[in-house]
């Protein structure tokens, strides 16, 4: 690990303008920076702890939720609000990680985690685009077990690995971000990008810009919401492909569906393509299986991840088919 | 400038890259934490910050500043030992031993954890305090790997010193 300094932020605004300086990165519970910085994949010179603020979680003028950015996952998971309101959040939350790492991890760290691509996490003997720009990625015919079928170019196939942020985006979360020029929101499914020509670029996050928290919008009545993942093993290993969904059902139609994927992109993947051709029609397993079809109408499967396209199809749509039992 | 480990304050590290792990075994001889994977992935480092059980690999001792750590030397006092200890060697619930502490330590706040009805991604009714069964814990404990496969005695013991609530 490369020398650096440490220090502890005591506000937002204070944390804010440290991250505009160059070298300096911000630290929450360290899960995975402590983890990329001893594999050499991260170098900062400047350490910010910013898990002493933005720790609450309040209840907003609206009916909804706001949970601050440095709020450890699993008193998110915990939360009474949280079980009750959005038990989706609570189960992806808990699906990921272990327990010790809950208690460390943070939402913001969450939502900025980076991928676990093994390229990427290996500096001494491969190549990867994402850690040094144009210099190759040699998942491409490599192990792609973990890799993208949706999303990826020929510059990276990477996936983000969260589950927390598959159920912010079904459950249509908005990001509080503070930066030089002041507070701004952003919806978290337009926060992670694709890779494109540019995987280094992750999110839209600009330069001295820091999450301060995530906002959930009053709970839909009657919404019914589950979270489902495939794994290598029972717990404690990260998604092969995951889906979370919330619905609605008035007489027999959707009159709402949210839809949205872990494990298969470079970022949690709304399903809005498929979420648009249910929404208003017949919550049956024909429209269902209809609009999945369009969803990944454009995958890209790989050799070592092939199995992933039905695996994500079959997923959904037995998620989809368990909650519209639900609602019957 | 200081971290209280079991009870005692003690100075920081000078070096802002010691993790924790590192800073217990070889800055304050406290070898009892063990390394395993050094990345997150075995929880043999596992101890509690403020009685929360966390990952001493992944965690920079200047993080835990100010805060109160507690090792599996903590635990026991002298050679009365802890009721998890005990359960262990009951239902063999070790073979080489590597593990044990960082298994110890996490079953010590996992056992709190259920008592104050936190939830676990087995529990089937979120609005409910999770009910006491071997699946509970096995899950709870899924951070914890034993490369000697003791799980099932370690599950055994925990299960008893939670059934008796004396932890
Ligand atoms: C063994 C292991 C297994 C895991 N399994 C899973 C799993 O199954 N599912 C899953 O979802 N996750 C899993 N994780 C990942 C884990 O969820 C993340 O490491 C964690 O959420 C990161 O949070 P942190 O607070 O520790 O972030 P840190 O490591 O502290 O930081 C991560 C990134 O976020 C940035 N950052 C921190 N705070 C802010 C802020 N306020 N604003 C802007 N940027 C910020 C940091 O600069 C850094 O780039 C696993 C991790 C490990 C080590
Ligand atoms: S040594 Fe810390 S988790 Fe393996
Ligand atoms: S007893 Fe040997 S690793 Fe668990």
């Amino acid at each position: 690990m490369n020398p650096f300094t440490y220090r502890r932020a005591t506000t937002a605004p204070e944390a804010a303008a440290a991250a505009a300086l160059p070298g300096h990165r911000l630290l929450g519970g360290g899960t995975n920076l402590v983890d990329l910085m001893r594999k050499g994949v991260e170098h900062p010179e400047t350490l910010i702890d910013v898990t002493g603020f933005s720790q609450q979680i309040e209840l907003t003028p609206g009916g909804g939720l706001l949970i601050g950015g440095a709020v450890r996952n699993s008193a998110l998971a915990a939360h009474p609000q949280v079980r009750r309101d959005y038990p989706l959040l609570s189960r992806a939350v808990l699906t990921g990680a272990s327990a010790q790492i809950r208690n460390m991890a943070t939402v913001a760290g969450n939502v900025m985690q980076r991928t676990r691509c093994t390229y990427f996490a290996d500096p001494a003997a491969s190549r990867c685009n994402k850690r040094v720009p144009g210099s190759g990625c040699d998942a491409q015919g490599g192990f792609t077990r973990y890799h993208a079928i949706l999303g990826g170019s020929s510059a990276c196939i990477a996936t983000h690995p969260s589950d927390m942020c598959v159920a912010l985006a079904a459950l249509d979360a908005t990001l509080h971000l503070l930066g030089p020029d002041g507070p701004r929101a952003l919806p978290l499914s337009e926060f992670h990008r694709l890779p494109g020509d540019t995987p280094h670029l992750e999110t839209e996050l600009r330069p001295g810009e820091i999450i301060t928290g995530v906002e959930l919008p009053p709970p839909l009545p009657a919404m019914r919401s589950a979270y489902r993942k495939v794994r290598d093993r029972a717990s404690y290993a990260f998604a092969l492909v995951s889906v979370g969904a919330c619905i609605t059902v008035e007489n027999g139609h959707f009159a709402e569906i949210r839809l949205a994927f872990g494990g298969i992109a470079h970022r949690p993947w709304r399903a809005t393509r498929a979420e648009a051709a249910l929404r208003s029609g017949p919550a049956t397993p024909e429209a269902v299986e209809a609009a999945l079809k369009l969803e990944f109408a454009e995958a890209r499967p790989l050799d070592g991840n092939a199995f992933k396209l039905p695996l994500a199809r079959r997923s959904a749509a037995a998620l989809l088919a368990q909650l519209i039992g639900e609602t019957a | 400038m200081a971290i209280t480990i079991n009870g005692t304050e003690v100075p920081l590290p000078e070096d802002p890259r010691m993790s924790l792990a590192e800073f217990l075994r070889d800055g304050l001889h406290l070898t009892g934490t063990k390394i395993g994977c050094n990345q997150g992935g075995c929880g043999a480092c596992t101890v509690l910050i403020d009685g929360q059980r966390v990952l001493s690999c992944l965690t920079l001792a200047v993080q835990a500043e100010g805060r109160e750590v507690t090792t599996i030397e903590g635990l026991s006092s002298g050679d009365d030992l802890h009721p998890l200890q005990e359960a262990f060697i009951a239902h063999d619930g070790f073979q080489c031993g590597y593990c044990t502490p960082g298994q110890i330590c996490a079953a010590t706040a996992m056992l709190r954890e259920l008592a104050e009805g936190m939830p676990s991604s087995v529990t089937g009714d979120l609005s409910r305090p999770a009910p006491l069964t071997a699946e509970e814990i096995r899950e709870r404990m899924s951070g914890n790997l034993c490369r000697c496969g003791a799980h099932n005695g370690i599950i055994a013991a925990i299960l008893q010193v939670a059934q008796e609530g004396a932890a």
